[in-house]
């Protein structure tokens, strides 16, 4: 049955991986958990994770892919908490971002009709 | 003579219908390398065993022009059939006519086959190959979603419900598949989404391919909402064929008995776990040292991989095995993998299948990403799956069971019938070295040498605690047992709770951590 062949495939790649922890150590990763070093192999997902980084309120990132409609500030000028930032529009919703301190704008890196994807740095404060 | 004639009608008319959406959208659908709907289902049944309904429905849509079209059965197949003899209720979407679009009556035709599955209570099968929404009809189109996903929710956990996607499969159509047990996928014609890449590029501004947002690996390996991957569509039906052999036709009886059949010599069960619980080893082989003719038909292999998941037979009963893998990210619970072992625990439970756990982890997976996805949340679904289970639950501590972990794994405390650990099992709150490094901080940083002290308390930390004996002496496990003992007790284990019963509160429902 085909199904057989597949299953038989799978094995002999396995054993293949379990070889190469066994002979050629550097091939196999290390999980350390409380202390304990495991040898392992990593999956797809572990190996793509994102390292963690605290957000920063002078880095006005876009929450969400989107279109700048309207742009309120330029660069090098004083701003107070709650002044208006600029108008995204994304998914059919005009979105009002303020901004969280004062400060003075050191750099504006998008223009008004600009399409910005994801976390993208928008604007950012000194 | 009169009767002759009309059913010369009769063929007339079947035949017209029977050809689908016509010559040319059927070599469309070929050159696509997909197979017809009617050829998918002749495929996939007993030979000659198919039997079709509704073939002369047609969709009563006026707007749009739509009054002066024929779409032959509507764009869907439905009908009851065999697999191992074994009854089946079967839809399989035409692509062929009009892009498998789900209109009012198309809706009508699936609900019918589901209702019916409901009530001879045995497993449905829906072969999803459909362009999405008739948009012509409008709502009623949507009202057609909405009546089969209620019915996917009412038939879950009464009958097995097994989604095929062979084509295109978008937008709320997909919550169908979601709503189902096994989701078989196939590479190149498999593709899932709630937007597609059209949307996403006009909305968001990202450009990605079909495959690549949606595909058969994606789903398989990524998302991990498809249970099955296959190469072609042949293979595919050899899977769907295989699982109906594993799974009982509802939920009030068990999976068809086999003969019991030894597992191959090639499999040494001795041979297999390395003495260090620090070296990784591939789980699977030790499923296949203890199953009847080392066979495992793993479910969702490529997801999750840390996890192992899947069907079994025991001396010819079938049993879901779930089992942590040491070859993969050393075989910790984290947010994927605790969701693949509760949902698969759930079915087990909902059908009648014995589980048998083989335990080796350290715990739950460190880290931000996972404490910010909800490993919590995610990592209780496995204790819920788990506690609520009252099928036959089978433990095997094959090595180390830290923490969480320990207890997460179908513990004696979540009421597991049988608790067997081998000799190098180790029940602890955490790996030796970590527990050294707590409990003797002080005699360590105040050594003259700490390295060495460090080393010296975890190697009296080990000898004091990294062993079984600690839990067997609380009655936490049932027996300490030799490797070689393993299939032979779990045989034993099965057989002496085939008339289980377990008395729970009344209750509407409890609240899983979904």
């Amino acid at each position: 049955m085909k199904f057989r062949k597949e299953l038989k495939l799978m094995e002999e790649t396995m054993v293949k991986k379990q070889d190469e922890c066994g002979e050629k150590k550097q091939r196999c990763k290390i999980l350390i958990i409380d202390g304990t070093k495991y040898r392992t192999f990593y999956n797809r997902k572990f190996e793509n994770r994102k390292k963690y980084e605290p957000p920063n309120p002078n880095r006005i990132m876009s929450y969400i892919p989107g279109t700048v409609v309207k742009l309120f500030v330029k660069e090098g000028q004083e701003v107070k908490k709650g002044d208006h930032i600029l108008i995204l529009d994304a998914m059919k919703m005009k979105t009002n971002l303020v901004f969280e301190s004062d400060g003075k704008v050191k750099a504006v890196n998008v223009s008004e009709g600009v399409k910005v994807p994801k976390d993208f740095l928008m604007v950012e404060l000194e | 003579m009169a009767l002759d004639k009309k059913i010369e009608e009769l063929k007339k008319r079947r035949e017209i219908i029977l050809q689908g959406g016509g010559e040319e959208a059927i070599e469309k659908q070929v050159a696509m390398g997909k197979m017809t709907a009617r050829d998918r289902i002749i495929a996939l049944v007993d030979k000659n065993s198919f039997t079709e309904y509704d073939l002369f429905v047609e969709h009563d849509a006026r707007d749009f022009d739509m009054d002066k079209k024929t779409l032959h059965g509507d764009g869907v197949i439905i009908g009851t059939g065999t697999i191992f003899g074994a009854p089946v209720c079967i839809f399989a979407q035409d692509f062929t006519v009009a892009g498998g679009s789900l209109g009012f009556m198309h809706a009508r035709k699936i609900t019918k086959i589901m209702d019916h599955s409901l009530k001879m209570k045995v497993p449905l099968i829906g072969i999803n190959d459909s362009g999405g929404a008739r948009i012509q009809e409008g709502v009623n189109s949507l009202a057609g979603y909405g009546e089969i996903f209620w019915r996917n929710t009412l038939n879950s956990g009464v009958i097995p419900q097994i989604s095929v996607i062979l084509g295109p499969c978008a937008g709320g159509a997909v919550y169908s598949p979601a709503l189902t047990d096994f989701v078989f996928v196939v590479e190149k014609i498999s593709k899932m989404f709630i937007t597609g890449p059209e949307v996403i590029k006009t909305v968001l501004g990202e450009e990605i391919s079909m495959e690549d947002l949606g595909g058969a690996r994606v789903h398989s390996e990524i998302s991990g909402n498809a249970h099955f991957y296959s190469e072609s569509e042949a293979e595919c039906f050899d899977q769907i064929k295989k699982l109906i052999s594993f799974i009982p036709w509802n939920n009030l009886q068990k999976a068809k008995k086999f003969p019991p059949r030894d597992p191959k010599p090639e499999y040494n069960i001795e041979d297999i776990v390395p003495a260090d619980p620090k070296q990784p080893y591939d789980v699977r082989d030790v499923i296949r040292a203890i199953a009847d003719d080392s066979d495992f038909f793993e479910v969702q292999k490529g997801w999750a991989e840390n996890i192992v998941v899947g069907f079994g037979r025991m001396a010819g009963e079938t049993v879901g095995f779930v089992c942590n893998q040491p070859l993969v990210l050393a075989g910790v619970l984290d947010v994927d993998s605790s969701d693949k072992a509760a949902r698969f625990v759930r079915y087990c439970d909902a059908f009648n299948i014995p589980i048998i756990t083989f335990v080796d982890l350290p715990g739950y997976l460190p880290g931000v990403d996972q404490e910010h996805a909800g490993v919590i949340r995610h990592g209780a679904k496995v204790l819920y799956a788990y506690s609520e289970a009252t099928v036959p639950k089978l433990t095997v501590i094959l090595r180390k069971a830290y923490g969480g972990g320990y207890i997460a794994m179908a513990s004696r405390h979540l009421r597991a019938d049988f608790v067997f650990a081998w000799p190098g099992a180790e029940i602890a709150v955490m790996g030796p070295e970590g527990a050294a490094n707590i409990i003797f901080r002080k005699e360590i940083a105040t050594a003259d040498d700490p390295e060495k002290m460090r080393k010296q308390k975890v190697k009296e930390y080990k000898q004091k605690f990294a062993n079984p004996y600690v839990a067997a002496a609380r009655g936490y496990i049932d027996s300490v047992i030799e490797p070689s003992e393993t299939r032979k007790l779990l045989l034993h284990g099965i057989e002496v709770s085939g008339h289980k019963s377990v008395y729970l509160p009344s209750k509407k429902h409890g609240i899983p951590p979904f």
